[in-house]
Parts: C-alpha cells; structure tokens; sequence
C-alpha cells in the first residue's frame, strides 16, 4: 500500500500552501477519523490555474491532494473532472481496476489503498474538496 | 523491552481457548493481536452458546402470549435483567435494556425533555433557561451530544469540566461549574480515550449537594472492575453488552428506583403501556414503561451469559489483570523515542485504555502499519473529538487490552510501533 511515490509526496508535498487569488475554497473533514482540508482553486475561464491547500491528515490524504495538484493545475475544467472520476473509480474499485498511468500517472500508486476499504476516503478527502471548490465557482 | 516480566493475575491461555476469533490469522497468515477490545470485545463460546441454544429451544415473544415458549423466554429475558442488575449493585425493576449505551443517554435526555408535558411526578426533570447541564470535556459524543441537543430544545446552558494536560478532569474549582443552577452533571467514569478513571464520589457528592441528577457513563468502566452503582450514589449510569464479552445490540440504562417511577417514557407504543384508549394512554410501571415494541431477547441472555463469564472470572482479577497489562505497555511505550502517551502515564487511578501518538507519523499511518502485522488497534478520534482538540492532537492511536490479552500482545505493540518509526523513516 505504502508505495515509494506516496512516501515521496507525503514527505514533499506539490502545491501545498493557500495562495491568493483564489475563485472558491471548500472546507471538507473525515468525520471518522477528523482529517481536515482546505483547497483553493483559481481558475482562468476554462482553465485551471492554481490549486493550493492546507491539510492535515494521513500519508494517504497528504500524498493524494499533492498528486491532484500535479493532476489538475493546467488541465481545463472539464478534463480535470474527468481524471477525477478515473481515479474515484480506482479507489472504488476494491484493487480490482487497473489504473491507467496516461490518465492518472503518480496517481497510480493509489491501487493498492483501494484494497484497504477503511483508507479510500482518505484518498479522497482532496479531490472532495477539489470537486466542492469547482461547484462553487461555476455557482457563483 | 521491559526486563521483568509480572506474572499475570489470570491463566490467558486457558481464557484465550473460549474465543475462537483470537485463534485466526490476519494479513497474509499474521497471528491476531487484538487490543481494541475499547470499541468492541470479543465473544467467548459461552456468550454465543448461550444465545443459540436460547434459540434453540425457547425462543418466543416476551411479556406476552401465554405458552411455554413464551414462558420460558420471558423467564430468560428477566433472568437475564436480574442476573446484570446483581453484577452492578442493583435491583432488577432498575434495569431498562436499550439497543445501546448511546440509547441509554438519548431515553434520560428525551424523557427529561417530555417532562415538561407529562405529569406533576415528573416536574423534577424538567429544564429551561437558567438552568444547566454539566458534562466533561473528556466525554464520547455520546455522552455529549445528547447533552448539547437537551440544553438546545429546553434553553438550558450547558457547561464543562475542562481536562488538564496530564489527561485528569480540572477539579480546581468544583463549585465554580456545578452551582445551585445545575439540573443535571453527566460525565464518565473511565475514559475511552485517556484511561483515566474520575472521582465519581467527589462529583456526585457536588451534584447532590446542589440537588442535581447525575448520569455515569460507565462502558469502560462495567467491563473491566467491580462497579456498584447503588455504592457510588449515581442517579443513572449507562453501559453497553459488547465492550464487555456480550452482544452487540443491547445496551443497559440503569436509574434509581424512585426516578425511573417518576420519569416520562421517551419511545412509546406497544408493551410500555398500562391503559389505552383512543383518547389517551397510561404507562406501564419500569423497567416496562422504557422499553416499548419487540426487545431483543436472545441478545439479553447473551449478556446474561457473559455477566456469569466475568463472575466466574472475579471482576476483581480482571482489573487487576488490566492493571499490570496498562503498567507493562506504559513502560514499553516510554521507552520508545518519539512516543507520547496521551493520557496519564501512571497506573494510579487509570484503566486499560492506552492512546499516544508518535512522532512524525499521522496515527492513521501507525494503524495500518501495525494491522500489516496483525496487531488490531483504534485511530481516530475514539468519538471525543473536543478532547483530542483539548490536547492539541488531531487524532491518536489506541491499544485497549483486556480479559485475553498478555504481555506478548504488549511487546507485539511496542514492536510494531519501533517498525513503524522503521518504516517511516523516523528512527533507526
């Protein structure tokens, strides 16, 4: 589970930080475990332009939003979502999906987490908020 | 490592045979250590003997129909409430099942909320503006919650006991927190997080001395050493029947005699009533009175069951048993560099719950590194979550021993926990 890339991402976050400007901020909590995070995302017509965040948590939540960052940052809006659900799907998928690297590239070091049900949402925390953040922005 | 072993007040091998769960392999044919017994425990052959042949031979309907079946089950049922009652200080007609501890809490606070509409006997609970309900900051949101929802509905302020940073209840000012105002003081008796157990005399002697009620939360208390309510002076305490070798599903809600006579029911309906009418309805005496609809029976004499297994044990040997497991682990956890223990870190007035943190590594980290060598703990934040923000950690690793526990299951934490620091890259 604890593969070397998710080591080396939660020891050397990408991204970390909350940056000005930013379009919307989503707070979003594990409520089993009280993991926290708070992203910002600025986002340039389709574009995204900067995701930064602060987070406190797990290897697994740390080392996840680092690679959404890497994942998304300069990716448009709608491509970004898209990778957001190839990896929703992996983590889902009980260690029965095969990631695809083109799509989620370090974001493949995740499969063996799904097989470990009680950490998935761990993984997830980030992309939540990263989700949450998108919503409020095309509703504002 | 700890150098001398104690020798240990009950035979765990033979004990550890009755539990066929702790024979199983985990993680790829790892032996199981299993030391979070504080969120569940597990059940020996004679709880879950006891509930099939239960099945077996009686099951039936309780307090209604007139067959043998029903009878017999409603012989086991109450057999089962006197035999609980006994092993806590009590009389049966004090003893109200509920599904769980958590139940017990919310049926005290919602009956006291129904007071206000029920009849003059019930007056005495009732609550409003001016008036306040103390808790801890030490409590499980299930002792809190409740608490928090009650002050809402009735506009009563609800206050605390802050914690000290050693993990023990600021008891500085008593009668600065339970003043002439206060309705109601609920708090618990052993900690599921710090271990640490309160000065429940001392707390209730303030309550009384003010004429409030006073609720103990005594789930990790019951399990673990000889608790007599009726002793202790508490109004009402709760506990639940799989922290202590039962099933899950039931919990216990005791109330002295005259309170439950007095307080309103909190869910009605079928088997809680005495009269009804289409107009209106009057309620059966308690323990009835509290639990309306279909029970759960053979959930009852499991408990019933693992009551007699703890007896049979001697409460007394089970605490003493924990008390030299919690003294081993504290020693071979402070020996390890960047371990903190979070929670008293003296034997003395502390029970067998053992949370800490280590350095540089998340808890939820530690956990799955110390479950891919078969050792079963909690993390998170054990349902108290305004303690660990009090302590200023977001959330703690827990090793909770028990009955079937042995210093091996210690030396397997202290191990793991040196592997994780390992894995980490935190230590050599």
């Amino acid at each position: 589970m604890y593969q070397e890339i998710i080591l080396d991402h939660y020891k050397n976050p990408h991204g970390r930080g909350l940056r000005e400007p930013f379009d919307a901020e989503s707070f979003q909590v594990n409520p089993t475990c009280g993991d926290e995070v708070t992203l910002r995302v600025k986002l340039d017509g389709e574009k995204v332009t900067d995701v930064s965040y602060q987070a406190q948590g797990c290897s697994i939540s740390q080392a996840a939003t680092s690679v959404l960052t890497d994942l998304v940052v300069g990716d448009t809006v709608e491509h970004a979502l898209s990778t957001m659900d190839s990896f929703v799907d992996l983590m889902q998928g009980r260690g029965k999906v095969e990631p695809d690297e083109d799509v989620l590239e370090d974001g493949i070091a995740f499969a063996g987490v799904a097989k470990y049900p009680a950490r998935v949402k761990c993984a997830l925390l980030g992309w939540m908020a990263f989700k949450d953040a998108i919503g409020r922005v095309e509703a504002a | 490592m700890t150098t001398v072993s104690p020798v240990l007040p009950l035979d765990v091998a033979a004990l550890r045979a009755d539990f066929p769960i702790l024979a199983r392999t985990v993680r790829d044919r790892k032996p199981l250590v299993y030391l979070d017994s504080g969120a569940t425990s597990q059940r020996p052959r004679q709880v879950l003997d006891a509930e099939r042949t239960f099945l077996e031979t009686s099951n039936a309907a309780v307090h209604r129909g007139a067959h043998q079946l029903a009878e017999e089950a409603t012989d086991a049922y109450e057999g089962a409430r006197a035999k609980i009652a006994a092993f806590v200080g009590v009389t049966p007609g004090e003893v109200v099942f509920t599904k769980n501890a958590t139940e017990s809490v919310n049926l005290v606070a919602y009956a006291m909320g129904n007071a206000a509409t029920a009849g003059p006997e019930a007056h005495r609970f009732t609550l409003g503006p001016g008036d306040e309900i103390v808790v801890t900051e030490m409590e499980h949101h299930a002792n809190l919650v409740p608490w928090q929802e009650l002050a809402k509905r009735t506009g009563a302020t609800l206050r605390w006991f802050g914690v000290t940073d050693e993990g023990r209840l600021d008891l500085s000012d008593v009668d600065s927190v339970i003043t002439p105002r206060t309705k109601l003081v609920a708090f618990a008796h052993q900690s599921n997080v710090l271990g640490t157990v309160n000065p429940v005399k001392t707390l209730v002697e303030a309550a009384h001395k003010v004429g409030a009620l006073t609720v103990l939360d005594a789930c990790q208390s019951v399990p673990h050493s000889p608790v007599d309510f009726a002793g202790l002076g508490i109004d009402f305490a709760v506990f639940s029947s799989h922290k202590m070798l039962g099933p899950q599903g039931i919990g216990v809600l005791y109330g002295r005699r005259e309170l439950l006579e007095a307080l309103p029911p909190f869910l009605t309906g079928g088997s809680m009533i005495e009269l009804v009418t289409m107009e209106r309805t009057t309620f059966a005496a308690p323990p009835q009175r509290f639990e309306a609809g279909s029970m759960m029976i053979s959930e009852a004499v499991g408990l019933g069951a693992a009551v007699d297994y703890l007896t049979a044990i001697g409460m007394d040997k089970v605490a003493a048993h924990e008390h030299a497991l919690t003294e081993a682990a504290l020693a071979g956890l402070s020996e390890v560099d960047g371990v903190r223990i979070v929670g008293p870190t003296s034997t003395v007035d502390r029970g067998g719950a053992i949370s800490f943190v280590v350095d540089g590594i998340h808890p939820h980290d530690v956990s799955q590194v110390l479950d891919d060598q078969g050792i079963a703990v909690r993390v998170g934040h054990h349902c108290a979550w305004p303690l660990h923000r009090r302590l200023g950690v977001p959330a703690t690793v827990r090793a909770s021993v028990y009955v079937y526990n042995d210093l091996s299951d210690v030396d397997a934490l202290v191990a793991g926990v040196r592997a994780t620091q390992k894995f980490f890259g935190t230590a050599q």
